[in-house]
């Protein structure tokens, strides 16, 4: 089958979704009014509440949620076939994250841009609060380790991404200071800043890093991997405008970039589908499709991570509510494109079925490296760019992707570690924090072997979590509703699929885990578990309250959600 | 506004805004250490700056009030200065 035919088939089905089904959800079911206050508006303090363009706010929302996550779940849950994976990917986007997405945003912009953990606070109870820490410091731990493993097998097996990857370090700090030094201007900077990280890509392909097999007793991964978490570390200890800000905007325009290259060559070249459709010959101790799909591909269908982004720093710049249905569901239409180009690549991007077999010759194998091998091969078709250099762009996308991703993630989970210190008495300083959140990390990523393969042994356990986090906020999407008396399904259908997946995700998980004795992860995912299940029991008391009680139409959102705590804790009395 | 410069104050939002409160706010908590400096002396904590601090005062009059609730006092400390 010709792929530019699925493409297109794709991306109909996603922009009917959000010209159609965002339409719906915005006027019947969330109701978006223009004429509400937003708390960017209405609390405007040049700090947090900053009125933004909604052109630019989209743009922040989608660079800030896509990281690895939509390339790496769909880049190994092809191995069932490309045709699951495509379809859930395209129905997930319209149907479960877009409305996800659409629905944390509404909800923290009718309570003052208040965080998701908050709202679980007053909708579900403090118990949803306290489960909310637990699951967003796993969700970090997972992230950080995961996305190590990745970019380390990213530089070991594309050794021609070194320099760029690299470099990409030295020019966002080059750019930080012509900015905040130098006071050059922007557009200037940002095009001699786009230009250079191309240049180190041409650098990078002429002169590609090979390392020894072993270096200081490491193999060659898991030096990388080190190497990676002290910088992480560093980044994170730094002041924001020196690295992380100009990073992440060079990463942005990149991505833009990227993404504008691969659809081209996609269209351009028109390369066959050469996996199965549907595989009916899946590599010995490849799990089983359902639920185990549903949780490898998270981001790109439906993320809990959409809802921190969306509740932490998007509610509060959202300049009228109308803008929500562009921001919130069409950022997530963005991220659904990525992980649709990714299923592509690495479907179509193979000489043969054989050649495809070979790359997925055992569950976990394909992932990120065989887009960009596969996608490598589709630009060079498209574009002519040699399938080297084609292979070291995406790489490079993918690295400095998962990198930025990272290294804030260190920077977050730092937060949380000192939040906890203080919970239990101990002010803890931020070296002293970075490093406990070090240990932890690097602890986890070889917790399976001195490869440092511990991290990706984790990542069917993130994509649980996230679900898990993503069910959590459409929990507090639907009580909000029912309060309402506004049309329930639209969240409660996407609540219900993602929670019973991942339940039955982490039992058939707990089994191999212990058949595999491996602990840890046991553990893990016992712990999440547990969490999972509280969230179902708190939610259903929660929903079965908000119908019992009168519908809280007329209030101003927040004595509705005011009466609401008041009649919970009632009816726990 | 030109549509060169609506292109780069474009340029300029996407670069700013993820981390516009990160740096916001500290460039909030340099002024407030700024003004603990030009307080001191007023406070009772000696400050051999005191001379040039005083001719400062009156610049930071006006952030005077918002200061002294973000540093945890309700009222004002000072009976100089009865903002509130």
């Amino acid at each position: 089958m010709n792929s530019v035919v699925l493409a297109l088939i794709g991306i109909a089905m996603i922009i009917a979704g959000y010209l159609l089904y965002s339409k719906f959800l915005a006027k019947k079911v969330y109701s978006l009014d223009a004429g509400y206050k937003t708390p960017a508006h209405e609390l405007a303090d040049g700090v947090d509440y900053v009125p933004t363009n909604k052109y630019v706010l989209w743009g922040h929302h989608f660079t800030s949620v896509a990281g690895a996550a939509p390339i790496v779940g769909p880049a190994i849950a092809v191995i069932w076939g490309w045709l699951p994976a495509l379809l859930w990917v395209t129905l997930g986007t319209i149907f479960f994250a877009g409305m996800h997405d659409l629905g944390a945003l509404w909800a923290s912009n009718r309570h003052k841009g208040q965080s998701i953990g908050t709202l679980a606070g007053r909708y579900i109870g403090g118990h949803g609060r306290n489960l909310f820490l637990v699951v967003i410091f796993l969700v970090l731990l997972m992230v950080n380790a995961a996305f190590a493993v990745v970019i380390s097998g990213l530089l070991v097996s594309t050794p021609t991404a070194v320099i760029p990857a690299w470099g990409a370090v030295i020019v966002a700090l080059l750019i930080g200071q012509a900015i905040y030094k130098l006071k050059w201007s922007l557009p200037i900077v940002s095009i001699v800043g786009v230009v250079a990280l191309y240049a180190l890509m041409l650098l990078g392909d002429a002169y590609p890093i090979v390392l020894p097999d072993t270096i200081m007793g490491l193999s060659a991964g898991a030096f990388w991997i080190v190497v990676l978490f002290i910088y992480a570390g560093i980044a994170s200890l730094l002041p924001v405008w020196m690295l992380l800000q100009p990073r992440d905007y060079i990463n942005g325009l990149q991505l833009f970039i990227a993404l504008g290259i691969l659809y081209t060559a996609i269209i351009i070249s028109g390369p066959t589908m050469v996996a199965p459709a549907i595989n009916h010959n899946v590599p010995d101790g490849t799990p089983s499709i359902i639920p185990l799909l549903f949780v490898t591909i998270a981001c790109g269908a439906i993320s809990g991570f959409h809802g921190i982004v969306a509740s932490g720093t998007t509610a509060k710049q959202l300049d009228k509510e109308t803008d929500a249905r562009f921001v919130g569901y069409f950022g997530a239409v963005g991220e659904g494109l990525l992980a649709l180009g990714t299923v592509i690549a690495v479907s179509s991007g193979f000489a043969s079925l054989a050649a495809w077999e070979e790359i997925y010759s055992a569950f976990g194998e394909g992932g990120v490296g065989a887009f960009v091998s596969g996608g490598g091969a589709i630009v060079n078709q498209g574009l002519g760019i040699p399938e080297g250099l084609s292979g070291t762009i995406l790489a490079t996308m993918a690295v400095l992707f998962a990198a930025t991703t990272m290294d804030t993630g260190i920077r977050l989970q730092r937060f949380v570690v000192s939040e906890m210190g203080q919970i239990a008495g101990i002010r803890l300083k931020p070296l002293a924090a970075t490093l406990i959140v070090l240990v932890i990390t690097v602890g986890l990523t070889f917790s399976a072997g001195a490869d440092g393969s511990g991290g990706m042994l984790i990542w069917p356990l993130f994509g649980t979590t996230n679900q898990i986090l993503a069910g959590l906020t459409l929990s507090i999407v639907a009580v909000m509703l029912i309060r309402k008396r506004r049309p329930v399904l639209p969240a409660l259908i996407p609540l219900t699929f993602v929670l019973v997946m991942s339940v039955i995700a982490l039992v058939v998980q707990m089994g191999q885990f212990y058949a595999a004795g491996n602990w840890l992860l046991l553990v893990l995912d016992v712990i999440i578990l547990i969490a999972a299940v509280w969230v179902i029991i708190e939610a259903i008391g929660a929903m079965n309250r908000a119908r019992r009680s009168g519908p809280l139409e007329d209030l101003p959102e927040d004595e509705s959600a005011d009466a609401a705590a008041s009649d919970s804790a009632t009816e726990r009395r | 506004m030109s549509r060169l410069a609506a292109i780069a104050e474009g340029f300029r939002e996407f670069y700013y805004a993820p981390y516009r409160r990160t740096l916001a706010r500290a460039q909030r908590d340099e002024e407030d250490l700024f003004m603990m400096l030009v307080m001191s002396e007023a406070l009772g904590v000696p400050n051999p700056a005191s001379y040039y601090t005083l001719e400062l005062l009156p610049i930071v009059f006006e952030n005077f009030h918002s200061w002294h609730r973000r540093m945890g006092m309700d009222r004002s400390p000072l009976d100089s200065i009865s903002c509130c």
